[in-house]
């Protein structure tokens, strides 16, 4: 007998993207701006955002998520600029999906939000195939990793809209070479919008803030 | 890494289809894109651990790989980019539309009769 082929054709992670397509319309609706950061591990995404969050907290009603496989610790950190955060602990996934996020925001009002910011796990592999609804994805880079990352790693930045390079104040001493990473990032995602930062001293936190505060003109 | 987790999701909707379907999964097909982010020796790696125990445990995982094809809006091109360089190699405008590369598609499943 021969045997039967079934044509599914459907996205693998169908189930993701629909729940993230439910999630966009819900930010939507409730007009809150979503924007989700990626990185690998220890590039500066905690400190990055703590110090986004503490400008942005007085004049916006803001609110974070953020993703680690264990410990509440960067929750912690996050809660001293704003009140409204929410650790998702993966436990083994090295990701944030959809169905973890809808889950976080459980209770919470969206409409009495400007702003939801989201940290994923650090990780510049497994994130880049979830759609968790947000409306801006940025991929951040510090100056003490290497120059060719984003050569390294294409698809992360191929999938985020904005590449943020972090740890500028220590560009000097970790002899970053910053045009060369600027041509790489470019070279994988032509045209990306690049701002370099450093939550430090504060250098380009005043651009980050007036980028995403744009963004919700569009909202 | 996540390759478990697109594993996973792939035995979910095969249950669905098998259920509807009826009848034990010989072969399942799926197109993984160079852009996708999933690496294809990781997801049949993935999969040889995910289908044990399940009623998936002797299907095959069959992966057709799709390259990164790109279009350029300027002079209308179309090539076979590598991930990290996909600039036109004709007119070097860099800025290219993906045609393909980013699937990551569940595309059929062979049943036994």
């Amino acid at each position: 007998m021969t045997p039967r082929l079934i044509e599914v054709r459907a996205n693998i992670l169908k189930e993701n993207d629909v729940l993230a397509r439910a999630l966009r319309e819900r930010f939507e609706r409730a007009g809150v701006c979503v924007v989700s950061f990626v990185s690998s591990p220890g590039s500066g995404k905690t400190t990055f955002l703590e110090n986004l969050m503490a400008r942005m907290a007085a004049k916006h009603r803001i609110a974070a998520l953020v993703g680690d496989l264990a410990t509440e610790n960067d929750a912690a950190r996050l809660r001293r600029a704003c009140p409204r955060v929410r650790q998702i602990t993966t436990g083994t996934a090295c990701h944030l999906d959809a169905k973890m996020v809808a889950a976080a925001l459980e209770g919470w009002a969206l409409e009495d939000l400007d702003y939801l910011f989201i940290e994923n796990v650090g990780n510049l592999v497994c994130p880049s195939s979830y759609d968790l609804g947000e409306q801006m994805r940025v991929v951040l880079l510090s100056s003490t990793e290497g120059e060719d990352k984003p050569l390294k790693y294409p698809t992360i930045f191929n999938t985020a809209d904005v590449a943020m390079i972090t740890k500028m104040d220590l560009a000097a001493a970790a002899e970053f070479d910053l045009a060369a990473a600027r041509r790489n990032i470019l070279t994988v995602r032509p045209g990306m919008r690049i701002v370099e930062v450093s939550a430090k001293t504060g250098a380009g936190m005043a651009e980050t803030e007036a980028m995403i505060e744009g963004l919700r003109a569009v909202v | 890494m996540h390759e478990l987790s697109i594993a996973l999701s792939m035995m979910e909707q095969m249950e669905q289809q098998a259920a509807k379907h009826g009848g034990a999964v010989r072969s399942v097909q799926v197109r993984i894109g160079d852009m996708s982010g999933v690496d294809c020796e990781a997801l049949r790696f993935a999969w040889q651990i995910a289908r044990e125990g399940t009623p998936f445990a002797r299907t095959e995982l069959e992966i057709e790989k799709v390259p990164l094809l790109v279009r350029c809006p300027q002079c209308g091109e179309t090539h076979e980019a590598e991930m990290f360089a996909i600039a036109c190699p004709r007119c070097v405008t860099p800025e290219q539309e993906i045609l393909t590369g980013r699937e990551l598609e569940l595309r059929s499943m062979e049943m036994e009769t």
